[in-house]
């Protein structure tokens, strides 16, 4: 294929019902399927009703289970392990902290009573910090992640190589690998602990949900209707960047407040220039060369419009 | 201003031929108390010498008499209540000189705490929390009723023990220790709300230990042997009984009332133990001169305590979610207190809702206080 990538097919939420099978054969997908729910943790092997809506063939790849083997077998990487997330986790309070502290700081500059230019360029400012947080709060994250793996080299320890070699000998007989949603950190820790991205490479990807978030480039977490307060959006992480410029915000209608002009611009303002696209229920993104070609999903602007029915 | 006035029901009915017919008529429009914007509307039907509202809102008359429609058996109050209020009462009728209280027969709302029921009355901007009713869709804990526990201090003593839906051995659970526990399961559906809580996210997984004392009013008013039941005898049995995330930040003590006079001392003579409290309309009694405190004797353990703790307060938790009502006599304590906890460093949030002192109310704020000091995975999860 010449370096040329797979296609990539991302989908909104799987709640309240599954079109992961539908999505499936709309990428034209024939055949046995590996099937990551890793996202579920412990309940990553209660996939039968996935799996009826697959239709075909599905061999899960048991990514959580495999881990919690490693963790259990390798008790020095487990240890390393459990301390890089203790660190990491500790970065993302502080990281919240800060950021509680720029909201707070941006809402008390713009209810002054000044001139609309000054607020204008006050609000650019505040976008500016919110930015920097973001990007310094990520490469923290990344030089620990970055370290760990030079230090650890955990696809060379035995126990890890032994599941990759399961893994890739699953995938090399599967014609494409359906990612669902769940809890992201969870996914995207066995995903990277494994390698499946490079282990896959040459699939194509139908990830939905938290799934397709971790295919782009940047995860951010967001709920504007948290049981307390207000909801601030932060970033995650990097994720394994399949899928360029685009920040994907899943379950819109539960998660986010689309009459909220003025949150929905300082956020998108926050990622840009990556374009914001928000997925509901039976939402599509169709990727080529990790560029989205075609949508259909709600797309969120600078200006804080949203415009229901995209279609990229 | 005469343009400005509302013309309220009562008003029409009092303007209105006042026969037998109107009255049925007026109280088979409407439901009762009857609100109109900001004025709510208390009324009885019935002969009787005099008829009085009882209430618990801390600020207003607790009895205010009802007054006759002239030429009517039917008797009104109206006053104005705040928006968002939430107020319990029964009705005194007095008859041959006695007066009984009644719920409100035309009420059917009813709030029940551990003396009966009370009639519930809210103002506009009020709703019940739809998250306090059971959720279809919510996977019910499981509930040990017994758990019994040998203590060296108390002898022996039975605890409740709340499992979420999903539990599983090997998984680690924080822990929520909650006084008047069995209270709070009947009277602030706390078991309900876990369930929901944790369906939604909003909350982890997490075990809670509900407890109850056969003699809260001593045990509870900073009593020593109380802390230390719980923190070397109970929780250390709790830890080695089941899957336990033995860490500060895991580990929480709750109560309302005395229950969080209780939660505060023990946290206090045990400092950086409990990592999160919730208490709720906490009975900090305390002095600024002298040691005597007008509530009475029960409440003298307790000011002595406050009073210590005021003058040197302590960081003994990292996380302390503060409730109280605004109807309830003990906002003037809360509302002072919490300077104090935030003066040490600790993360203190405080919330004030416009009710009183009953189950309800702090039924009412569990869901802000439990997702505030556990948040659950809600931002973590895209299904």
């Amino acid at each position: 294929m010449g370096g040329l990538r797979p296609p990539i097919l991302l989908v909104g939420t799987q709640d309240p019902r599954f079109d992961l099978g539908a999505a499936v054969r709309e990428a034209g997908v024939r055949g046995k399927v590996a099937l990551i729910t890793a996202g579920w943790q412990e309940r990553e092997s209660e996939d039968s009703e996935l799996v009826e809506d697959l239709g075909g063939p599905v061999v899960n790849l048991r990514l959580h289970e495999r881990a919690d083997d490693v963790f259990a077998r390798d008790r020095d990487l487990s240890d390393a392990y459990k301390k890089r997330q203790r660190q990491l986790r500790l970065l993302n309070d502080f990281y919240r902290i800060r950021l509680d502290h720029a909201f707070e700081a941006a809402r008390a500059i713009s209810v002054r009573h000044v001139d609309e230019d000054l607020l204008d360029e006050e609000r650019h400012v505040s976008v500016e910090e919110l930015r920097h947080l973001d990007r310094d709060h990520l490469e923290r994250c990344v030089v620990r992640q970055v370290a760990f793996d030079a230090r650890w080299k955990p696809a060379q320890r035995p126990i890890v190589a032994e599941h990759r070699r399961e893994i890739a000998k699953i995938l090399a007989s599967s014609r494409a690998v359906v990612l669902a949603g769940g809890h992201v950190a969870s996914l995207l820790n066995r995903m990277k602990l494994f390698g499946v991205v490079d282990l896959a490479a040459g699939l194509p990807w139908i990830a939905a949900a938290g799934g397709a978030m971790v295919l782009t480039e940047r995860i951010f977490l967001f709920h504007d209707f948290p049981p307390h307060g207000t909801g601030i959006a932060e970033v995650f992480d990097v994720g394994f960047g399949l899928v360029k410029d685009v920040v994907v915000l899943p379950d819109p209608r539960r998660r986010i407040r689309l009459d909220d002009r003025q949150g929905i611009a300082r956020f998108v303002q926050r990622i840009a220039p990556a374009t914001c696209v928000a997925m509901d229920s039976g939402a599509r993104l169709w990727v080529e060369r990790g560029r989205v070609v075609r949508a259909f999903a709600h797309r969120l602007f600078q200006d804080g419009t949203v415009e229901p029915g995209w279609t990229g | 201003m005469d343009g400005m006035s509302i013309t309220r029901a009562i008003d029409a009915l009092a303007s209105g031929p006042k026969d037998p017919a109107a009255v049925d008529a007026f109280l088979a429009a409407h439901t009762f108390p009857l609100v109109e914007g900001p004025a709510i509307t208390f009324v009885f039907r019935g002969e009787a010498e005099a008829v009085n509202l009882k209430h618990w809102v801390y600020g207003l008359p607790s009895s205010q008499p009802l007054a006759r429609l002239e030429g009517t058996d039917l008797w009104h109050l109206t006053f104005e209540l705040p928006r968002g209020s939430r107020v319990e009462y029964k009705l005194e009728v007095v008859r041959g000189g006695a007066g009984q209280w009644f719920q409100d027969p035309l009420n059917q709302s009813l709030a029940r705490d551990p003396f009966g029921a009370n009639s519930v009355a809210h103002s506009e901007g009020y709703e019940v929390p739809e998250w306090i009713h059971p959720d279809p869709e919510a996977r019910p804990g499981t509930m040990e009723d017994e758990h019994w526990v040998d203590s060296p201090t108390f002898g022996r003593r039975s605890v409740a023990v709340y499992l979420p839906a999903r539990f599983r051995r090997t998984r680690r659970y924080p822990l929520l220790v909650v006084h008047d526990g069995h209270d709070y399961l009947r009277y602030a559906s706390l078991g309900t709300i876990l369930d929901n809580l944790i369906q939604r996210l909003e909350i982890p997984d997490m075990i809670v230990v509900l407890t109850s004392s056969p003699n809260r009013l001593i045990e509870y008013a900073d009593d020593e042997r109380h802390a230390r039941w719980l923190t070397e005898e109970l929780v250390p049995h709790l830890e080695r009984a089941l899957p336990i995330d033995a860490r500060p930040q895991t580990r929480c003590l709750m109560g309302a009332s005395f229950g969080a006079v209780a939660a505060l001392s023990t946290a206090w003579r045990y400092p950086g133990f409990y990592g999160r409290l919730l208490l709720q309309s906490g009975s900090f009694a305390f002095t600024d001169i002298g040691d005597r405190n007008h509530r009475g004797p029960l409440f003298d353990p307790v000011v002595a305590f406050m009073n210590r703790l005021r003058a040197q307060p302590i960081p003994m938790a990292e996380r302390v979610f503060v409730s109280c009502g605004m109807y309830e006599s003990l906002i003037y304590e809360n509302r002072s207190f919490v300077p104090a906890l935030q003066s040490t460093g600790m993360d203190v949030r405080y919330v004030e809702a416009r009710d009183g002192h009953n189950w309800e109310n702090w039924r009412d704020r569990l869901r802000e206080g439990l997702s505030w000091l556990f948040p659950g995975p809600l931002l973590l999860v895209y299904e």
